[in-house]
């Protein structure tokens, strides 16, 4: 099985979102709708596509996640990075708040 | 210094105005991100990783001390108080707002700065020496030629949609400290047997995933001809560059697939058409350009100073910093002085904003108000009393500035890689700094003396790990990061491209891998020899032994 979230950024702040439940974006991957397979995802990810979205993200893709002890975490780094911020300066991104 | 004309002035505030507007279309669903993406990337401001980035063109490297203020300004007011500068000689901001980046540029535009020819495939920001118009070893200041290809290459029309890219480099001195040899073109000024001033042209150099040296095109162009030559080459490029594949479309795979002979047989059938048109430049209009980077007011001086020599004496700290960061001035009297970014296990080429303000402080105290950044992402007060060195040092030093390590191996240039760039397949400057850790220790340093490490996240090669004494290019495996080790690159006046040494290592591996390369140059350098010398003589086999032994 593969877990895949949609991710993007937020248009206004470039900022990293997630695709939730609700069809809103969140800053925080656990909010993060997960599909469970190829159809699921792929429904997910032409939802988050939509043209009216243009005006709220830009660029939506799926991504690998893995549920672990503390929710979710994609499976890789650069998507690790995404979701914390800057490994080399870990007082910004979201890892600092 | 160059100052803006009515003619600049009002050129930077109509861009900055069209880009307030069409940043409003886009957050009000006016114009789609495919329509906007073009038109953002032409004003610099590129979508990262965490946020958007806006690159600040910083023309030729050179800044007055309101303009560095101003940018320390900008990282505090509209990103999270520091800024990145570049091998590009430019600025960096990884978080500002995209509905803020109008007001961040109208905050540039009052200095006299903008975002244009950052991104997009025109002709980028013209580089040069940082030691322009200071360096004992150098011809003639090469910034009035810069400014001139700046006025001639901004909004050129016929050159706002090349093929690709297009980098411009050009170095006043015979010591090439601008990499001319790795850019599209490269302008080496000399002189000709009549002893008149011109530049050697050199087409086709560049890093990224295919990198070349370039190759000469003319080995002499005069100054009055220069503009009509750079134009002849850009109207060759621009009409039989690749247009089908973004990764063989740079003049370097032009020259590579027709041939350095046919590309100056071309060129110079064009620049016959043209030579003596609107282009030529006369001798009067390059005095003009001479006049704005007329030397400053230096005073008549001795060249030793009994206080320098005596805070030299008494000051190891100082010592160390001089021995490596203070580089001969053309004025009897003053120094060229390097402020590193490079903090022993720091971020290359990162500056905080309260940085940014004092050294614009203190090159107004010290360096008539002249900062210049370097492509190896330093900044250097290019005009500075003996006298005052020490002074400005005890005043760098307390702001971490004072790092005594140009041009050593902890003196590594890094791209921001994976911990920013949406294009990066692993991380530099974690890698950077650790490295910097290891060699740490300065008297180690200085012992192994001049060695140049570069390190890129990504085949595009913004870290010019392939013109490195020591490269370091970081890929993905699986998944993971590891890193490949070139050996063997120089992007001076002999410049060459390092060869892979091998399979890559494990970001665990690759520190001491890169130790174990810095041990064996010493137990086999001959008296004298850098890195790349030692290399050069004993070529790769000793150091593929010792960095795979039997495998």
């Amino acid at each position: 099985m593969s877990l895949q979230v949609v991710t993007a950024n937020r248009l206004g702040d470039g900022l990293v979102v997630f695709l939730t439940a609700q069809g809103g974006w969140s800053e925080n991957i656990n909010d993060a709708r997960v599909a469970d397979g190829k159809d699921a995802a792929e429904a997910m990810l032409a939802e988050a596509s939509a043209p009216e979205l243009d005006v709220v993200i830009v660029g939506p893709y799926l991504i690998d996640v893995e549920q672990q002890d503390g929710g979710l975490v994609p499976t890789k780094y650069r998507e690790v990075l995404r979701t914390k911020g800057p490994s080399v300066r870990e007082d910004l991104g979201y890892q600092a708040v | 210094m160059y100052r803006y004309d009515d003619f600049d002035r009002q050129l930077v505030q109509e861009r900055t105005e069209q880009f307030r507007e069409q940043v409003k279309r886009r957050l009000a669903g006016d114009i789609t991100e495919e329509q906007f993406r073009p038109l953002r990337l032409m004003n610099g401001v590129y979508l990262q990783l965490h946020a958007y980035m806006l690159r600040v063109a910083i023309p030729y490297g050179t800044l007055r001390a309101d303009q560095l203020r101003q940018l320390g300004m900008i990282a505090r007011k509209y990103d999270k108080g520091y800024g990145h500068f570049t091998t590009r000689q430019n600025i960096q901001y990884n978080w500002p707002k995209l509905d803020e980046i109008p007001d961040a540029l109208l905050d540039l535009a009052n200095v006299e700065m903008h975002a244009i020819q950052t991104s997009g495939n025109c002709i980028r920001n013209t580089t040069t020496d940082q030691y322009a118009g200071a360096a004992a070893d150098e011809i003639e200041d090469p910034r009035p030629y810069c400014e001139l290809i700046r006025q001639w290459s901004t909004f050129h029309p016929e050159f706002t949609y090349l093929p690709r890219k297009f980098k411009i480099a050009v170095t006043g001195s015979p010591n090439d400290r601008a990499a001319v040899k790795v850019h599209d073109i490269g302008l080496r000024m000399h002189q000709n047997d009549a002893g008149e001033t011109g530049f050697e042209v050199i087409v086709g150099g560049g890093l990224g995933r295919t990198p070349f040296v370039g190759k000469t095109v003319r080995d002499f162009i005069g100054k009055n001809d220069l503009f009509s030559y750079l134009e002849a080459i850009l109207r060759v490029y621009n009409r039989f560059g690749r247009r089908d594949n973004k990764y063989k479309a740079r003049i370097k795979i032009l020259v590579h697939e027709l041939g350095v002979e046919e590309v100056r047989r071309l060129v110079e059938e064009e620049w016959e058409q043209i030579k003596d048109g609107s282009l030529r430049v006369g001798d009067e209009e390059i005095a003009h350009y001479i006049a704005q980077f007329a030397p400053p007011a230096f005073e008549d001086l001795s060249d030793d100073d009994a206080d320098f020599e005596r805070h030299k004496a008494e000051n190891r700290g100082f010592f160390n910093w001089v021995r490596s960061n203070v580089v001969a001035h053309k004025q009897p009297g003053y120094a060229i002085a390097n402020v590193s970014l490079k903090p022993i296990g720091g971020i290359p080429g990162d500056a905080t904003d309260t940085q940014m303000e004092l050294v614009a402080d203190l090159s107004e105290k010290y360096s008539f108000g002249d900062v210049r950044v370097t492509h190896e992402q330093n900044l250097v007060l290019p005009h500075v009393k003996k006298a005052d060195l020490f002074a400005l040092w005890t005043a760098l030093d307390a702001a971490g500035l004072g790092t005594a390590n140009l041009g050593y191996v902890t003196d590594i240039i890094s791209c921001p890689g994976l911990d920013y760039c949406a294009l990066a397949t692993a991380r530099s400057i974690p890698l950077s700094q650790r490295i910097s850790e290891r060699f740490g220790d300065l008297e180690r340093q200085h012992d192994i003396g001049e060695l140049k490490i570069k390190i890129s996240g990504c085949i595009n090669a913004c870290g010019h790990h392939h013109v490195g004494h020591i490269g370091i290019l970081g890929l993905d495996k699986r998944g993971k990061e590891f890193y490949q080790i070139t050996l063997g690159g120089d992007a001076s006046q002999d410049a060459s491209i390092g060869k892979i040494a091998g399979a890559g290592f494990s970001e665990a591996e690759v520190v001491d891998a890169i130790e174990s390369l810095v041990t064996k140059y010493i137990e086999i350098r001959e008296s004298g020899e850098r890195f790349i010398d030692t290399y050069r003589r004993v070529g790769m086999d000793p150091f593929k032994e010792v960095l795979y032994g039997d495998r």
